[in-house]
């Protein structure tokens, strides 16, 4: 085997301390019972942070508008629960389904142009799409959100039930899932296809990966995985409102990826459980000015460079 | 029709004082400062609070939110935008969110997130209407057209006629070429970022009283900024004053003729003509 050859496969092999970590986190509904709802709702952002790493990641798409995508599969999960079939994993696949078609379309928009023509577009997107869920109210019930939406029982054996202990198996099956599916395209001739773009692509392109169409995938494919994890937020909670297309959201969940690392599988996990532990300190402690905080934090991150986060001992060194 | 146009005209003029100190440190200094309307409010409140506390005249008001905004931009601009410059757009782009929460959260702590009222001076509140009432000309406006206008005339001959305006067109053409022309390129970046940041908090406290001043306000109007940017372009100010107008009128046409879709009408515009020429309507060539 050449060098290569071997430096890849050891990039394919899951290593032991992710096994580790993943039975435990499976198994944190039995461990914390009473946190059985928050474990799902990080679940949820955790999913969806990992949806943004695919295309800010890996694929270097900066998107402040990814909460489109979110908010597409809330709605579309929670609309067809209340009105087709309330069967959780039909929901979602259609959820899922959906917004793949949406991220299709809205993919040709992130082809062409700078960072700030793909800024502007991909949140002009989510601005869109708010203002039609908040329009549409004969559907989406405007600005009151869409109520009663009552799901069916997961697999016709577990009914969600009000401690939420449904819920994060439900979502931590799901995004389990997800993640060794992402494992297994990141480090395929695929995922490293999109790593060249991000890196140079006319570079890539003179050695014949076709960009356009990679590109056109990846966005895909991360959209599908953000409205699957929107459809996921409907159905734990049995409610969609506008704010699930909020630019707070876009911007949060850039955040915790940023947080977590980007680029990396583990990124969107570890910032989305830093950011929401962070969240629930800091608002303990001033609850209307959190944000305030936030600010400051990402300010700070920023100006000492976010490589450095997880590295404390290069903290003293001058940038 | 033709009071909305004018009122479209005013608006779009507003827009244009307000955005293009973003549009020149994105063309200068190819920063992506979404922090661009903390800025505008921090002018705005600069009005209200000297207004209500000081009893300061309105009129005395402009000049010094001007002058505060760009003694405060030339400060954030030497302690902490400069050390942004060299890094990658998503730094930029997180390090501007997180002073615009900054901004959002501690305007609202320190002064409440109740929305602000302007008192204009009398003479400043009448109507006038011509032509039995085809066009009604809010007074107010009407100076808020004027005073933009006179500005987009000194703006346009300081960058073309004076010498300061020659470094500063030849620093965004090549920053290397110009630094090696011995431009100090650092100090035409602070002056710029300072009257641009002034002229946004000027656009701000003009705009109090038309667009509506709360905490907020960085956040809301975010996009209005950079679609003028994005689909003017940088490279003048003769792009941006027309996407400005065009922005202008075809929001408040929109909000008249169709309020159902109000803002879906400019960003689906936005998006179309990004997707059609996405380095901007007017810019000279696709780079």
């Amino acid at each position: 085997m050449n060098r290569v050859a071997l430096s890849l496969s050891l990039a394919t092999k899951p290593l032991w301390w992710e096994f580790a970590l993943w039975a435990f986190l499976l198994s944190l509904p039995l461990l914390l019972p009473t946190h059985a709802l928050l474990i799902s709702e990080i679940t949820i952002i955790a999913l969806f942070a990992m949806s943004l790493d695919l295309i800010l990641g890996y694929s270097g798409i900066v998107s402040l508008g990814h909460a489109a995508f979110f908010g597409m599969g809330a709605y579309s999960a929670a609309l067809f629960a209340k009105y087709i079939n309330p069967d959780p994993l039909l929901g979602l696949a259609v959820a899922t389904a959906v917004t793949a078609l949406l991220g299709a379309f809205c993919s040709l928009g992130v082809l062409r142009g700078s960072d700030l023509t793909r800024l502007m577009v991909t949140l002009g997107v989510a601005l869109i799409l708010q203002e039609l869920a908040n329009k549409l109210d004969f559907i989406t019930g405007g600005a009151d959100g869409l109520q009663g939406v009552v799901m069916g029982s997961v697999l016709g054996q577990f009914e969600f039930d009000l401690m939420g202990q449904t819920a994060a198996w439900y979502t931590l099956s799901i995004t389990l899932a997800v993640f060794l599916l992402l494992r297994q395209v990141v480090v395929s001739p695929f995922g490293f296809s999109l790593q060249a773009i991000r890196d140079n692509a006319l570079r890539a392109q003179a050695i014949g990966i076709p960009v356009h169409a990679r590109l056109i995938a990846a966005y895909t494919l991360a959209a599908a995985l953000a409205g699957m994890a929107g459809g996921l937020q409907a159905q734990t909670t049995g409610f969609a409102s506008l704010d699930v297309f909020g630019f707070d959201r876009s911007a949060d969940v850039l955040l915790m990826l940023v947080i977590g690392g980007t680029g990396w599988l583990w990124g969107g996990i570890v910032g989305a459980v830093v950011f929401k532990s962070l969240h629930s300190i800091i608002s303990a402690w001033t609850p209307q000015y959190w944000t305030f905080w936030l600010g400051l934090f990402l300010v700070l991150l920023m100006l000492l460079g976010r490589a450095r986060l997880l590295r404390p001992w290069t903290w003293g060194r001058r940038a | 029709m033709l009071t909305l146009l004018f009122d479209g005209v005013a608006y779009g003029m507003l827009l244009f004082i307000l955005s293009i100190g973003l549009a020149v440190t994105l063309g200068l200094m190819n920063f992506i400062n979404l922090a661009h309307g903390a800025f505008a409010m921090a002018g705005g409140y600069t009005t209200v609070l000297l207004m209500q506390h000081a009893g300061l005249p309105f009129l005395l008001c402009m000049p010094l939110a001007f002058v505060f905004t760009a003694l405060l931009g030339a400060v954030m601009e030497a302690t902490l935008y400069r050390r942004m410059y060299n890094k990658p757009h998503l730094d930029q782009v997180l390090f501007s969110i997180g002073l615009t929460f900054m901004a959002v959260a501690g305007v609202d702590y320190f002064v409440g997130s109740t929305q602000q009222l302007v008192q204009l001076p009398e003479f400043l509140k009448g109507r006038t209407e011509l032509w039995d009432g085809a066009l009604g000309m809010g007074h107010y406006r009407l100076a808020i057209i004027a005073v933009c206008a006179v500005l987009t005339l000194v703006l346009q001959l300081l960058l073309v006629r004076t010498r300061f305006g020659s470094q500063l067109r030849a620093a965004v053409d090549n920053q290397r070429v110009a630094a090696g022309l011995g431009i100090d390129v650092n100090k035409v970046f602070l002056l710029t970022f300072a009257v641009g940041s002034g002229l946004a908090g000027l656009g701000g406290a003009l705009g109090a009283e038309v667009l509506g001043l709360d905490p907020i306000f960085p956040l809301k109007f975010m996009i209005y900024f950079l679609i003028v940017v994005a689909v003017g372009g940088t490279s003048g100010l003769t792009g941006p004053l027309l996407a400005a107008l065009l922005l202008g009128i075809a929001d408040v046409a929109g909000k008249y003729y169709i309020p159902k879709l109000g803002a879906f009408i400019v960003y689906s515009l936005m998006i179309l003509i990004l997707l059609w020429r996405p380095q901007g309507l007017f810019s000279r060539s696709g780079k």
